[in-house]
């Protein structure tokens, strides 16, 4: 947490002024409240109200039990993990069971939240589908009518396995299997809420689908699902926002993302986290790439307490493409925990991983990375490059790679590098004008800007404004 | 990931050496001995020992060897003789009993150098030892394997250079290994007092190219300010060996210090090297070598710990691996909060000449100070087809063409050990791996 008697007021100012988009609630009445703590009866309690099928009420307990049998892994990640009271914690609060179709069907409380951030007006201006969700399930889903028409499916997880199961089923737990960690396994005991989106043949959403997912209540953890599949030919853009108001006691984000891109799809999910900064966001995301398909992580991690994800690709059939592209910001009180993962199992599959990483204050951001190629495979490629910016003295930065070759033909190529914005650089700007907070902004973004690109316009706008506001007062 | 249980020590090694020493060596010895037997074996899930076949680890069948015969010996002398015509000094040992003693010049000896055996500067020097022998910690996962080495610590030299002496020659350490399942624990001390130079060459060689054989060695390398010391390490014990060597590298202030470490015998070689920057201005450079062929693994690790500012480390590990060899490259860069203006560089390249080969690289970054410059590379490809090509349509046959292009890849490294008659050897030993 930060310490306001080390800071100046400017940044102290700063900073309140970036959270404040997130930082309210409403008061908590829910129908639906599976307690505090994590038990067999929690799960039949989310499978009952959700009206689940006998198999995934199965798959949550075996999933449960996974978790309970696994340990926090801590011999390589952070001791931070062990804060995290798991039996404080509520597992599903929810008002209803069905997302209404518009906006005016929203309960009051929740339309207000989701118009405070800002989405209905996204919706209007230049999203193809929205989905949102507040606590354990969606208050708000809808998508052009005309997609609907082409076979486009964009529902949640339950009515996902229930309503479309030949399509999903096959796919579902298949990319993230349940024993793939401790909070894959958690999630796949306790999921709710999400998106499950399925996109025809050849059909190319042209506009991005949206997804934006919402805590309001204090204790509690939200486990939203996502599986995206994009069938042969196909193309869609996913993008998603979190936010949640700051609490005393540490919330926890555990969800899990999977996506299949079927021979020559392409699909690109776009996340930008900005959790307050109790919230432990621990993420699995791992993409599947046939046969000249291509899956594009666009990630953005500028909030929460502890963030702790890797998307990944694998890329199994020939001549697949992987990419991840990540830029992450550490204040004080954060831990930036990220990376990628490249599985290359097919012959000429390419994959290509960019992070950027700035540290501020005591903030700390930390690489990982594994890229493996096996040795039955010719010509595959990966291009690893990851830059770390250091604002303050106290500021700190980790790099963990992890590179397997193995083959013929197949070369890596892997570059990190940390540095910080020299005087020099702060001192031209300055005499030419600028104030000491935007000649740092400047220069930040001026580090992330081949990256911040990648972003659609309004999220690139909103991302260099953000890192503008916490670069305010930071030098020194 | 379960918790393995503490692997008993085989009863040869686990047996108390003789209590023949002083008080404060047989306190190393029975330290070393009790975490050796309470330590346990590295297993799968260990961070330190990640991609190491931890399975194939094992210490069933290796016992210290009796001293060997004038039949075995002599021979082995004469083959390390002539390994460096022009050392300043010569210690040779086999299955860890010393059989020739160094012998300085009388020059080196009135200037006050020193370079004897381990036993003799127990004898001699136990000041210099008691301050000096073993004070590092195993950090990078080999701790059981440094309990064992100061269990059976015996066999080994120490060289000391007074502040401003110069020793121009290099001093040579060779340690044969040669009864079957013989089990050595080579040491090595180097302390170069303020201003002092010395170049020195460790030997690990099997006197069979396919002894089975473990080796635990460590080496203690320290520079005084403004020091300079170049050290080479050769490992090329038996082909069915088990290798482990635990290093520590230490600049102070303005210290200069370069470490060329080969890797090529052995089926399966661990290395570890600390090199810790405690000095502003110190310059470190860390450079490996490894030719891996059949189904060698070599297992290398490197941390560079910067505690203090201004200085400078960079290392380079290049592996040309054949066969269905394992590489592990895994190295850590850790900058103090206070060791600003630190300039610390960390690259690793491997070569694949074989489809079946298998290289992994972790390299790693830990910074916690603003002002620095830090970067790491990794790279893992083939031969350029382009390179191959230009050579193949001058006449020259596929295979003599990659060994030439594999040279070339290599030599960088070679061309770092400053030391033209150390070069040439190591360079030998190079192309014999490639045509064994």
């Amino acid at each position: 947490m930060s310490d306001p008697a080390t800071e100046t007021d400017a940044q102290q100012a700063a900073i309140d002024v970036d959270r404040e988009k997130g930082n309210f609630r409403y008061k908590e009445d829910y129908a639906y409240d599976a307690g505090v703590g994590l038990t067999p009866a929690t799960i039949d309690y989310i499978a009952k109200v959700k009206g689940e099928d006998e198999w995934v009420r199965e798959y949550r307990h075996k999933a449960l039990r996974l978790f309970e049998s696994m340990p926090l892994p801590t011999h390589w990640a952070t001791k931070d993990l062990e804060a995290i009271r798991f039996g404080d914690i509520r597992y599903y609060l929810a008002k209803g069971q069905k997302p209404s179709r518009t906006w005016e069907e929203v309960p009051d409380d929740v339309k207000a939240t989701f118009e405070r951030l800002g989405i209905p007006e996204s919706e209007r201006k230049f999203l193809a589908g929205v989905e949102a969700q507040f606590d354990s399930e969606a208050a708000y889903s809808n998508m052009k009518a005309d997609l609907e028409k082409q076979g486009v499916i964009f529902v949640g997880p339950t009515e996902g396995l229930r309503e479309h199961a030949e399509v999903f089923r096959r796919w579902f737990g298949k990319v993230i299997p349940a024993s793939d960690n401790k909070f894959a396994a958690l999630n796949s005991a306790v999921f709710s809420g999400g998106s499950f989106i399925y996109v025809p043949k050849g059909v190319k959403v042209r506009q991005p689908l949206q997804a934006y997912f919402r805590i309001n209540a204090e204790n509690f953890g939200q486990f939203e699902r996502t599986l995206i599949i994009a069938d042969e030919g196909a193309e869609v853009t996913y993008m998603e926002g979190c936010t949640a108001p700051k609490f005393e006691t540490a919330t926890l984000h555990s969800a899990v993302v999977e996506l299949v891109a079927l021979k020559g799809a392409k699909i690109q999910y776009i996340t930008v986290q900005n959790w307050s900064n109790n919230v432990f966001n621990l993420v699995t995301k791992r993409g599947l790439a046939e046969e000249d398909a291509e899956v594009r992580w666009i990630d953005c991690n500028i909030g929460s307490r502890l963030t702790m994800k890797y998307p990944g690709v694998i890329l199994r059939g020939r001549r697949a493409r992987g990419e991840v592209l990540s830029i992450a910001l550490a204040s004080d009180g954060q831990h930036q925990d990220t990376g990628a993962k490249m599985i290359h199992a097919a012959d000429d599959t390419t994959s290509n991983i960019i992070s950027k990483s700035i540290s501020v204050g005591e903030g700390r951001a930390t690489y990982r990375g594994q890229v493996h190629i096996p040795r039955t495979l010719r010509n595959c490629r990966n291009n690893t490059e990851c830059d770390a910016l250091l604002i303050n003295a106290n500021s700190r930065t980790d790099t963990y790679p992890a590179i397997t070759v193995r083959g013929q033909r197949n070369s890596v190529q892997h570059e990190a590098s940390v540095s910080k914005v020299s005087a020099e650089q702060i001192f031209y700007m300055m005499q030419r004008g600028l104030s000491e907070g935007e000649a740092m902004s400047l220069a930040v973004n001026g580090f992330v800007n081949d990256l911040v690109k990648e972003f659609p316009m309004e999220y690139s706008v909103e991302l260099k404004r953000l890192i503008e506001l916490e670069m305010e007062g930071s030098v020194g | 990931m379960t918790t393995a249980p503490a692997a008993p020590l085989p009863p040869v090694l686990a047996a108390a050496p003789d209590a023949a020493a002083p008080g404060w060596l047989a306190e190393i010895r029975r330290a070393g001995l009790e975490d050796a037997r309470s330590l346990p074996m590295p297993r799968l899930g260990d961070e330190a020992w990640r991609f190491s076949d931890t399975r194939s680890l094992s210490l069933e069948g290796f016992a210290p060897a009796p001293a060997p015969d004038d039949a075995t010996a002599d021979p082995l002398v004469r083959r390390a003789a002539g390994l460096v015509p022009d050392a300043a000094a010569l210690a040779v040992f086999v299955d860890g009993h010393c059989v020739l003693k160094p012998a300085l010049t009388a020059d080196l000896a009135a200037k006050g150098v020193v370079f004897e055996t381990l036993e003799d500067a127990v004898r001699h020097r136990p000041a210099l030892l008691q301050a000096r022998l073993l004070r590092h910690p195993a950090a990078l996962g080999g701790a059981r394997f440094l309990a064992l080495h100061k269990a059976w610590l015996r066999a080994g030299t120490v060289l000391h250079v007074p502040k401003g002496v110069t020793v121009a020659k290099p001093l040579v350490a060779v340690h044969w290994a040669s009864a079957e399942g013989a089990a050595v624990f080579p040491h090595t001390l180097v302390v170069a007092e303020e201003g002092a130079e010395a170049s020195l060459a460790d030997f690990f060689l099997g006197a069979s190219p396919t002894g089975r054989t473990l080796s635990i060695s460590a080496a203690d390398i320290h520079a005084g300010p403004g020091a300079s010391v170049h050290r080479l390490a050769v490992q090329d014990w038996g082909s069915e060996a088990q290798s482990f060597q635990v290093d520590t590298t230490t600049g102070e202030r303005g210290a200069r210090i370069t470490s060329v470490n080969a890797s090529l015998g052995s089926r399966r070689a661990r290395l570890e090297n600390v090199v810790r920057i405690e000095g502003e201005g110190a310059d470190v450079r860390l450079y490996g070598i490894g030719v891996a062929d059949g189904e060698q693994e070599f297992d290398q690790r490197t941390l560079q710990v910067h505690q203090a500012g201004s200085a400078t480390s960079d290392l380079l590990f290049k592996n040309a691996l054949l066969g269905k060899s394992r590489t592990i490259f895994s190295g850590l860069i850790k900058v103090a909060p206070d060791a600003q203006r630190t300039d610390a560089y960390q690259t690793n390249r491997n070569l694949l000449l074989s489809p079946e080969a298998e290289a992994n690289s972790l390299p790693g970054l830990e910074i916690e100070a603003n002002d620095v410059k830090c970067s790491h590379g990794a790279t893992t490809g083939q031969i350029d087809p382009a390179e191959l090509f230009y050579l193949r349509a001058r006449g020259i046959p596929l295979e003599a063409a990659q060994e030439l292009l594999a040279f070339g890849f290599l030599e960088e490294i070679v061309g770092k050990v400053a030391h033209e008659g150390l070069a040439s050897v190591l360079r030998e030993r190079l192309q014999g791996k490639f045509r064994r």
